[in-house]
């Protein structure tokens, strides 16, 4: 087991300008589950071949432990690959479908046992060992091809979208699989998805790239209360952060009819560059319902009513006389916002609801730089 | 989402069952073909003339291996030729099905379990292995990276005396504008472990002998990928004769079937020698050779061998007059077509006409040796025809499995399941829910099927209620 560390690590494709992957910096911890995320062509997958010795290294080192792998082979590094498609081989017995690989790694015969003993005791598969896979169940049968890359004991292990085969049931048990058997393991693990309540659900650490940089790194409580950035703030979270761009005035921000306070200290961060304006992001659970018209408040417009018995979501418009509209925006469309709202009392769709920020949960960002300004939202304020 | 097809001009597409998962899809449309091991729902189909490989999977892989192997057959990559994309399947009852990629089948490909029908010989396997080697550096060379290199993701045609391989599962591969030496390194890798794990499990089920020692194969190919890459790739220095050097390194390439399209010369860092890179190489120098003489189109040592042949031909009928292209346009009319022509068509699916060819001219050799003098073409060809061809199995779709087998698992034949389909074991057949994929179980014995009707089956209809008053 080992920690795995990139030092400013990049790849440029040839005949490419922008870097794939430029200057990561990213520090692993021995045993950490890590999960690199982002949308496609952010540079996730290119990170993990990287480290997996696939792609060269065009600049900067990566290290497995206190050994420098930059440029050493792809069998040499240590490191599995664990495999979304291994096939299982009918005729073999459990043991010697996760075994077999050692042999050609000339391991000795009494060490391949053992070492496909202690897996199988790992993932109770013991009585199984010599039986063929017809006589395995499903669930059973998945977790003799993740033998086959436990026995290799590797320092760390990399995984690449090995949920995308699956549909949306499977795809729930086979990652809490995951993660509780690499808890067991406690071998360090990468593991790349473009999904992002894959990664909170998963990860001990996440990391989001967007166009092959870092943007944040830490836990997903972290990357959820305090995004470093607007675009990490829109990628985290289900259903997504309502960001929006607004007027300061004074010490408020201006949205639609309705004035809203900003924290003392993102006022103090605002530079003559980000034009009076701040980029305000709140989250769909922070926002209370209140009296029309009363201080703070935005007025929406319900166009659909999600009730899911132990919450509500309501997806509504700010009405189009509020002058800046146009700037709130959420996932599923423009001049939208969402709210979720106690599940006993829904508004009808055309009712007009009045909502408030709730002090503490908003999260201001630059509008120059969309760096985030505002202090970390504390979870415990938050409540139901 | 509504049913949509994209993909090959083929409006009879439109009229396959799509509303029914590919695992019940009625006999009718199921030609029975060998599976190979599969991490998915995979089924031969009957269309037209053809035959399709059906795969179910989720629509982002079937785009994307779609995509894939469009651009490798555009790079003129020896792959199955992809025809499309079926996405917004839903069953009547409104349920969703997973998207399926259509590809063709491959007429006259085997896989390798079919060549396992009789206990395999040692050199076959060296062939097959041989051949693989060969697909991947030809990949390599175009920048596919494949990720999941063995012998059940590719299929067999036989070759002269060789097998050509081709490529059939793109679904972990890339295309890249480069491989890294990681890249291939980790090909050559998975493929070592693959294939020595399907013979393995091929001596578990005993259909191959004891004595082949399955990590000696799997490290061979290896070796002859690594001595084909390196013959392709490497740069080689010339302190003098630069163009004899040249010379030589093409005719090198030429022998192992590639073409030099485009060469790197520089002078070294010294100034004393030129070093010589070949930048551009195709496969396919003699495939070329043959299609521009002759306008066949055959395989890189079936078009080896027919040269020969011609070359064989033109200096027998010495005739200065006649250039190269004449005395290919009169082996072809006088030598070529009768040979084939001479097999009745109900032999015709045993094997493709240059292979025909090929075997003749082994069998006139055989002949030749026991009677001590040459034989002619068209007796050669009479006895080939009557002793030998006949035995040899069909190959133009080969048939591994009995219908019953291959439509055990379709309940909506049976009455008492009426005209649902649902799956009565959510595994059956399905490979998907593994991320850790798992070959279907092969039984031994081919399941009895029980069917008691092969009529449609209507629904039934419901009594009617008698009226409350």
């Amino acid at each position: 087991m080992a920690t795995v560390t990139y030092d400013k690590a990049s790849r440029i494709y040839p005949g490419t300008e922008r870097a794939a992957v430029d200057k990561l910096d990213l520090q692993i911890a021995d045993g950490e589950f890590l999960v690199l995320v982002g949308p496609s062509g952010c540079g996730k997958s290119t990170s993990l071949r990287m480290l997996a010795g696939l792609e060269d290294i065009d600049a900067g080192s990566i290290w497995v432990g206190d050994r420098e792998v930059t440029h050493v082979q792809p069998k040499d590094r240590d490191i599995a690959m664990v495999f979304q498609s291994y096939a299982l081989y009918p005729h073999m017995t459990v043991a010697d479908n996760m075994g077999f690989a050692l042999k050609i790694a000339k391991v000795d015969k009494a060490e391949i046992r053992q070492r496909v003993e202690a897996a199988a005791k790992i993932l109770d598969l013991t009585e199984y060992l010599d039986r063929k896979p017809k006589a395995l169940s499903g669930g059973q049968r998945q977790r003799v091809a993740m033998g086959r890359a436990i026995v290799r004991q590797p320092q760390v292990f990399l995984m690449d979208e090995p949920l995308s085969n699956l549909d949306a049931k499977l795809r729930v048990q086979t990652r809490t699989q995951i993660a509780a058997l690499q808890r067991r393991l406690g071998t360090t693990t990468v593991y790349v998805t473009h999904d992002q309540v894959e990664a909170l659900t998963m990860g001990d650490r996440i990391a989001v790239l967007k166009d092959g940089v870092l943007q944040q790194v830490g836990t997903p409580r972290d990357m959820y209360d305090a995004p470093a950035n607007v675009f990490v703030a829109g990628f985290i979270g289900s259903p997504a952060m309502n960001i929006g761009t607004f007027r300061v005035e004074g010490d408020k921000a201006q949205i639609g009819s309705g004035k809203i306070a900003l924290q003392r200290e993102a006022l103090s961060h605002l530079k003559a560059e980000d034009k009076n304006s701040v980029v305000l992001g709140f989250r769909p659970e922070s926002l209370d319902r209140v009296a029309p018209n009363s201080e703070g408040a935005i007025p929406v417009q319900v166009d659909v009513v999600e009730e899911l018995g132990s919450d509500a979501f309501v997806y509504g418009e700010v009405p189009q006389d509020s002058a800046d509209a146009k700037d709130i925006h959420f996932n599923a469309g423009d001049s939208q916002m969402i709210l979720r709202i106690d599940p006993r009392d829904v508004p009808k769709k055309g009712d007009t609801v009045w909502v408030k920020i709730r002090e503490g949960e908003q999260h201001v960002f630059s509008a120059a730089t969309g760096e985030r300004i505002s202090a970390e939202v504390k979870s415990d304020s938050r409540k139901v | 989402m509504p049913l949509h097809i994209t993909g090959a001009a083929d409006a009879a597409l439109i009229e396959l069952p799509w509303e029914i998962p590919l695992s019940a899809w009625p006999e009718e449309h199921i030609a029975a073909l060998p599976r190979g091991l599969s991490r998915h729902v995979v089924r031969f189909v009957r269309h037209g003339d053809g035959v399709l490989a059906i795969k179910e999977t989720n629509p982002e892989i079937a785009y994307k291996e779609f995509t894939i192997l469009r651009e490798l057959q555009r790079l003129d990559a020896p792959t199955v030729h992809p025809i499309a994309v079926v996405t917004g399947r839903r069953t009547p009852s409104g349920e969703d099905l997973s998207a399926a990629l259509v590809t063709e089948h491959l007429a006259y490909s085997l896989p390798y379990r079919a060549l396992f029908a009789s206990a395999m010989r040692q050199r076959t396997l060296k062939r097959l292995v041989g051949a693989l080697s060969v697909l991947l550096v030809r990949l390599h060379l175009l920048g596919f990276y494949w990720g999941d290199v063995s012998l059940s993701n590719a299929l067999f045609r036989r070759d002269a005396s060789e097998f050509s391989a081709y490529l059939v599962d793109a679904e972990t591969g890339d295309l890249q504008a480069r491989l890294t030496d990681g890249q291939r390194a980790y090909d050559l890798e998975i493929a070592t472990t693959n294939i020595t794990g399907e013979l393995l499990d091929l001596q578990g089920s005993g259909d191959l002998d004891e004595s082949v020692d399955p990590m000696d194969i799997g490290e061979r190919l290896e070796k002859r990928y690594r001595e084909l890459w390196s013959a392709l790739t490497e740069v080689s220095t010339a302190t003098s004769n630069v163009r004899m050097r040249v010379a030589e390194r093409v005719r090198q390439l030429n022998d192992l079937g590639f073409d030099l399209g485009e060469i790197d010369m520089e002078q070294t860092e010294d100034g004393t020698a030129i070093a010589i890179r070949p930048k551009v190489v195709d496969a396919g120098f003699h495939q070329r050779r043959l299609m521009r003489l002759t306008g066949l189109d055959v395989q890189e040592n079936q078009a080896r061998r027919l040269l020969n042949d011609l070359d064989e031909f033109r200096a027998w009928n010495d005739d200065p007059a006649m250039d190269e292209a004449n005395a290919a346009h009169d082996w072809l009319t006088r030598m070529f077509e009768p040979t084939v022509r001479a097999v009745p068509r109900g032999l015709r699916g045993k094997l493709e006409p240059a292979q025909v060819y090929h075997e003749v001219l082994e069998h006139r050799w055989y002949l030749a040796e026991s009677a001590g003098h040459d034989v002619p073409m068209p007796v050669a060809t009479a006895s080939y025809v009557k002793h030998v061809l006949p035995k040899k199995a069909d190959e133009k779709a080969v048939l591994g499995r009995s219908i019953a087998e291959m439509t055990a698992e379709l309940p909506a034949l049976t009455e008492e399941h009426g005209d649902t389909f649902a799956l009565p074991d959510p595994y059956a057949n399905d490979n998907t829910h593994a991320w850790g994929g798992v070959p279907e179980p092969e039984d031994e014995e081919p399941p009895t099927v029980e069917r008691r009707s092969l009529r449609p089956v209507t629904a039934p209809t419901l009594p009617t209620a008698p009226s409350a008053h």
